[in-house]
Formats: structure tokens, C-alpha cells, sequence
């Protein structure tokens, strides 16, 4: 990563102040950076921070009860500096989102034609023919069979994969830099899964765009992204290129998700299990976030929060145990 | 003889009436579906959404009504069964599902949901009742002192362990599992999956496992019966089907897993457009529009599900041309040796720490 990198965020917090007075820690301190053209897997299980990470970039946390705090660095803007007018013309124009749900998030009384050609009038102006001929064109891209039909119906006429193209159609209209999917595939059967993810590295590769996809799936990370950062009760704990991350992870939780993945080629009678509970973000503790549930955990590991080093050159781990491999040699 | 047989199941819901009430369209959710279930053993329920799995699933249980059909229990005829010898017949079998934030009432504590199986069939006398709980619930790996809390105390993993012990609790011999660790995060998923798999082997359990995750299925089915818009297209040992599926649409299923391990080696078979409606199945092999081997044939004359005499059946006309399904299923290739050592590690750590033990039956407090 010589060159600047696409979006930069650095220790980036998020506070999260309930109606009773509670503050919950939703996002510690966080730092990442996607080049140009490149995926990110941001992974975690529920609650560890990874969507409100991702809203943060878009801008939608709401402002009454979120305090964001840290700089996100994206094509020369500030996001979290950023006018709300400002962030209008980036948000479906050049940082655009897909979301898990792609039945919630389609507008149930308009017509799917309708939905792109709004965004693509809103970003890039013109004529209303000229637009729709472009979400013809984006739904054709998208594999959607006879657009020029399918742009008048609604998206109850369409079924879930069809409609997370459309969600996919939209997202591309005015050609993003920057594209974040969250959970795109998890509401997808198998095979429809197969070619969303087809279709994603084939845009990518046309585009040029980057991708930061959320996930919990492992395996979806393995097949489509080049880095890996994977999030636990708010921090990320293990940053690597994909391949190292797989052959070398640098952080138990990470041996621990990935030891509890069914696996195709080998039974095995138990699986991994990770012990335990997500702390209380309302009261991190004071060390190290997952202590409670590591079996490789020491005294020290309690007393203070360990910083994420590098281990080896690109990959970092926050834990003061890696590298790991030395415990099992 | 075998714990459960179904044959020729075949449930049509009506999907369109006339204004006079005339049936005027039928969804074919479950087109003449048979198979055969061992105690003691798993069969697991695959394919797409709308396949019919989860509807063989209550029928099997006669939650809904079969339109023809039987299914044989223990040597009974279900269908032929009055309400009270149907009642009898639920201390038998049971079900968890998907959604543990749905199936359990919110406004009963832990305990008087396990209690009410135990009064309903009238199992343990009332004195007895909460120490049955208390033993319901270390069954699930569970504390008994959490018998008083609400299920929305619970976490989603802790709330489908309530699921569990409460079906559970009148001792059933079939569990009918529906997609039950599909809400459930990665490492609370592998927790219940080990605790079914312990259960089995202590309580001598049969499952239905219905699911449309193929590596958790690997795991944990011994048979497997692929489905595809209401019928069965291949059903075989899980090992021999993971290892060699031979329906074009079996192949396809497997070959989309994706699989943890980068640039895994894979021959993906990525099926081109929609799955047809079960309105209006496709005439002849009701896969024909999006498998990559049709022939004439195919569109015209529907397939029959051909056991092979070693326990392997497939409905294809085209069975015997079809290329080797070798490397169909995606290798994950296993772990590398260091990572393979790390979870060993993690794995046998988090024994040793555990110590003391939650549970005093011995089971995995996960």
C-alpha cells in the first residue's frame, strides 16, 4: 500500500448514550485503510462493532445518541467532518452501500426502475429517458433477465436474489469508489449466494471499485476478499492478508471461529467452541477484551489493554501471547 | 424396522380461490416425498428456499394435514390416529425451531415453560417437577438456579438450549430439528451442533435436521435427502453424497459452499436463473430449466427416484452419461499444520480451564 490508500479511518470511537444514562462502547478506537480496487473482510459476530462501523462511514448513526470521535479519510473528505449536504451528494454517488435485507430496503410503492433512475437524476442530473436507458442498462448489467420488462415491476414481483441485484443495480448507478456490503449473501439461499458473489468480483473487476465486505461467514471472506480484519467487542483484534489470516491466525479468537466451522473434508466429532460470554460493553474491561474467554490467557493479559502490534510484515494482532504458533511448537 | 417411514407424502396448498371459494391455483409444496428414518439416526433435509423441506417437517408431524400419503411411526399409522392417541403420539416426537426469540413465550419463566410438557402429559408428579427442570436445564448445559428468569434475559444460543430441553422434556425419540442454528453466531452455532451430537449419543435421539447449510449438514446427518420444488432428487449416506453427488442438482448445491480456506479448489457449478415456481413446477425433471446437462427428454418425462441397491437414489435420466462428479464438492484441503495445532490447543484449553464443570451430568456446559 504505497500509494494513499481509497479510505483511511483512524482510531475512529463510537459511544452509543441510552436513554438511561448508560454509554455503551460500540467501536474502540479503531484504525483501517482500503487501497484502490481492493476488498476488505470486516468479520465478527454479532455485536462486535462491524455494522455500526460501516454506518459511520455512511454517515447514518444517529446523531442524538451517537458520539463519533477520530478521523475516516475518504477521497480528499473528512466523513465525520463533512457537511450532511456534502455527505447527500457522496452517499449513492461515489461511497454507496448494500445492506443484508434486500426486501426492507427496496421501497415497497415504487417501482424498481424508479428507484435507480431517482438515484442516478439525484447524482448526475439529465435527461429522465436518458436515465432510464442507464438502469436498463445497470439491471442488465446485474444479470437481471429482460430489464426493459422487469424496470416497471415492484420488488415484491421479484425474489430475494433478484432483488438483492437490484439493491447491487443501484448501488453501481453512479460508478462508487467505494462500495460497503453488509451481510449481501447471508439472507440468500446457497446458490443464489454463489452468484452474488460471482457477480461482485465480476463488477470489481470491471469497476475498479473497492469493497468492504461485512460478514460472519468465513468462508465468503476466503472467497472474496484480499484483507481480513476481524472485530471483537469493538476493537479489531487481527488484521492480515487473506491467506496468512487462514494459515496463520494471530489471535484465539480467530482460532477459535475458525476451529468452529463444520468442515466438508474431515468430521470431526466436536467441534471448537468459544467459551462463554461477549463482555459488557457498557464496562469494557480493563485488559485484554476476549481474557475471559482464552484458553491461552496469563495474569498480565487481565491488567492492561494489549496494543495491536505487527507480528509479521501486514499482519498485526492484539494479542501479547503471538505469534501464536510458538505456543504449539 | 425403522422408526419412521413416509411414503408418497404429497401436501398441495391452496394459493388462489375464486370468489366462490374454488381452488383456482395450487402451490405443490410436497409432491410425493418417501424415506425412512433409523432410531438413533439423523436425516437431514436439503435444497433452496421453497423446496418443501420445512412442510415434510410438520407433516411428518402432522401439524398440517398430509393430502395423501402415509407416515409410520414406531409401526403406527399416524394419519389414522385420534386426537387423544395424537397427543400420545407428541410425547414421541418434538421440534425446534429456527427462530429461538419466536418459540418461546415471554411471558412464562424458564421453568414453567419445561414444567408445562411435564404436566401436560402428566410425566412427574407435581412434587417432582422442579427438580426435573433443574435437571432439564444442566441437561442443556444450562444452571438450574435460571429456571426463574424470562427468555428475554437469554442470549440467542442460551435461548435455542431452552428450546432444546424443552422438547426434551417429555423424552422423546424424534427431534425434528428446522434450521436450528441458522440465527446463531458462528461460535454459539458449533455449541448447539456439539450439544445435538451429545445428545444423540446419550438419549439415543433421531433427528429430522432441515437445513440449508450443506457444511453444517456434513457434520451432523448420517442420511441425506436432497430436495428440490416438493420432491426428493437424490438421497444417500451423507459420506457417499458429500464424497459423489450425482444429481446435476445436488452437484450444484455443493459445489456453491464456500468454503474457509483461500483459493480452495473448486469446480463451481453456478446455476443460471431463478428457481421456478411451485405454482407452476416445470413439467417433466421439475430442474430441467437450470440444469446444465438437459435433454429433450428431461422436459418432457419426469425422472423416478432409482435406488442403486447400495443405499444411493437418484432421480436423473441422465444419471449413467453424466461426467464424474469428482471434485464437485469444494476441498477445503484442512487446515494448515500450525493452525490445525492452534485449535487443538484452543480446544483442549478451554477444557482444562473449565475445571470445576458446570453441569454435573457430565455434559459440555457450552
Amino acid at each position: 500500500m504505497s500509494a494513499a490508500p481509497l479510505i483511511d479511518i483512524k482510531d475512529l470511537r463510537i459511544r452509543f448514550h441510552g436513554d438511561d444514562g448508560r454509554v455503551t462502547h460500540a467501536v474502540d478506537s479503531i484504525d483501517l485503510s482500503v487501497a484502490h480496487g481492493a476488498t476488505l473482510g470486516l468479520v465478527g459476530e454479532s455485536g462486535c462493532g462491524k455494522s455500526v462501523t460501516s454506518l459511520a462511514i455512511m454517515g447514518l448513526l444517529p446523531k442524538q445518541s451517537a458520539e463519533i470521535s477520530g478521523a475516516i479519510r475518504f477521497d480528499g473528505f473528512d466523513l465525520l467532518k463533512t457537511s450532511d449536504q456534502t455527505l447527500r451528494d457522496l452517499r449513492g454517488n461515489r461511497l454507496a452501500m448494500i445492506f443484508q435485507e434486500p426486501m426492507t430496503s427496496l421501497n415497497p410503492s415504487l417501482t424498481i426502475g424508479e428507484q435507480i433512475i431517482e438515484t442516478i437524476l439525484r447524482h448526475r442530473g439529465g435527461a429522465r429517458r436518458s436515465a432510464r436507458e442507464r438502469a436498463i442498462e445497470l439491471l442488465r448489467r446485474v444479470h437481471i433477465p429482460s430489464p426493459e420488462r422487469r424496470i416497471d415491476e415492484y420488488p415484491h414481483k421479484l425474489s430475494g436474489g433478484m432483488r438483492q441485484r437490484v439493491m447491487i443495480a443501484m448501488a453501481l448507478a453512479c460508478d462508487p469508489r467505494l462500495l460497503i456490503a453488509d451481510e449481501p449473501t447471508t439472507a440468500l439461499d446457497v446458490t443464489l449466494q454463489a452468484q452474488i458473489l460471482e457477480l461482485m468480483r465480476e463488477l470489481k473487476a470491471a469497476s475498479g471499485a473497492a469493497i468492504i465486505l461485512i460478514t460472519h461467514d468465513l468462508g465468503v471472506v476466503a472467497e472474496v476478499c484480499d484483507e481480513v480484519a476481524v472485530m471483537y467487542a469493538g476493537e479489531i483484534v487481527e488484521r492480515a492478508p487473506v491467506d496468512e489470516l487462514f494459515s496463520k491466525p494471530q489471535h484465539p479468537y480467530t482460532v477459535g471461529l475458525l476451529g468452529s466451522i463444520p468442515r466438508l473434508d474431515h468430521r470431526a466429532d466436536q467441534l471448537a467452541t468459544i467459551e462463554g460470554m461477549v463482555p459488557n460493553m457498557a464496562q469494557p474491561p480493563a485488559g485484554c477484551r476476549f481474557a475471559a474467554r482464552c484458553p491461552f490467557v496469563r495474569d498480565v493479559c487481565t491488567r492492561a489493554p494489549p496494543p495491536l502490534v505487527e507480528v509479521s510484515p501486514g499482519h498485526l494482532s492484539r494479542c501479547i501471547r503471538a505469534p501464536l504458533e510458538l505456543l504449539v511448537s | 424396522m425403522a422408526l419412521l417411514e413416509v411414503e408418497g407424502l404429497v401436501k398441495h396448498f391452496v394459493a388462489e380461490r375464486s370468489l366462490f371459494g374454488r381452488p383456482l391455483a395450487h402451490v405443490k409444496a410436497v409432491d410425493g416425498v418417501s424415506f425412512a428414518l433409523d432410531a438413533g439416526k439423523t436425516l437431514a433435509l436439503v435444497g433452496e428456499s421453497g423446496c418443501g423441506k420445512s412442510t415434510v417437517s410438520r407433516l411428518v408431524l402432522r401439524l398440517i394435514e398430509p393430502d395423501a400419503g402415509s407416515v409410520r411411526f414406531d409401526g403406527r399409522d399416524l394419519l389414522s390416529l385420534d386426537a387423544g392417541a395424537l397427543r400420545a403420539f407428541r410425547r414421541e416426537a418434538q421440534i425446534i425451531f429456527q427462530d429461538p426469540y419466536a418459540s418461546l413465550n415471554p411471558r412464562m419463566t424458564v421453568g414453567q415453560i419445561l414444567t408445562e410438557p411435564l404436566a401436560l402429559h402428566d410425566l412427574v408428579p407435581p412434587a417432582q417437577r422442579r427438580e426435573r427442570v433443574e435437571e432439564l436445564l444442566r441437561l442443556v448445559g444450562l444452571e438450574p438456579r435460571l429456571a426463574r428468569r424470562y427468555p428475554h434475559e437469554f442470549s440467542g444460543g442460551q435461548r435455542q438450549r431452552i428450546a432444546i430441553a424443552r422438547a426434551l422434556a417429555v423424552e422423546p425419540k424424534l427431534i425434528i430439528c428446522d434450521e436450528p442454528v441458522s440465527a446463531l453466531d458462528v461460535s454459539i452455532r458449533s455449541q448447539i451442533l456439539n450439544l445435538l451430537r451429545e445428545l444423540q449419543d446419550r438419549l439415543g435421539l433421531a433427528y429430522i435436521f432441515v437445513s440449508h447449510d450443506l457444511a453444517v449438514v456434513k457434520h451432523i446427518a448420517d442420511h441425506v435427502a436432497v430436495m428440490n420444488l416438493g420432491q426428493i432428487v437424490e438421497t444417500a449416506e451423507a459420506d457417499a453424497l458429500f464424497a459423489a453427488p450425482r444429481h446435476p442438482y445436488s452437484r450444484a448445491l455443493l459445489s456453491a459452499i464456500p468454503v474457509p480456506k483461500p483459493r480452495a479448489k473448486s469446480s463451481r457449478i453456478v446455476l443460471q436463473g431463478e428457481i421456478p415456481s411451485a405454482l407452476d413446477p416445470p413439467p417433466g425433471c421439475r430442474f430441467h430449466t437450470r440444469c446444465p446437462y438437459v435433454v429433450e427428454r428431461c422436459r418432457s418425462e419426469m425422472p423416478m427416484l432409482l435406488p442403486d441397491g447400495i443405499g444411493h437414489a437418484t432421480a436423473c435420466h441422465r444419471i449413467s452419461e453424466l461426467p464424474s462428479s469428482e471434485a464437485t464438492v469444494p476441498a477445503d484441503g484442512g487446515f494448515s499444520p500450525v493452525l490445525e495445532k492452534l485449535v487443538a490447543a484452543f480446544s483442549g484449553g478451554t477444557e482444562a480451564v473449565r475445571g470445576g464443570g458446570v453441569s454435573s451430568l457430565g455434559m459440555d456446559p457450552a
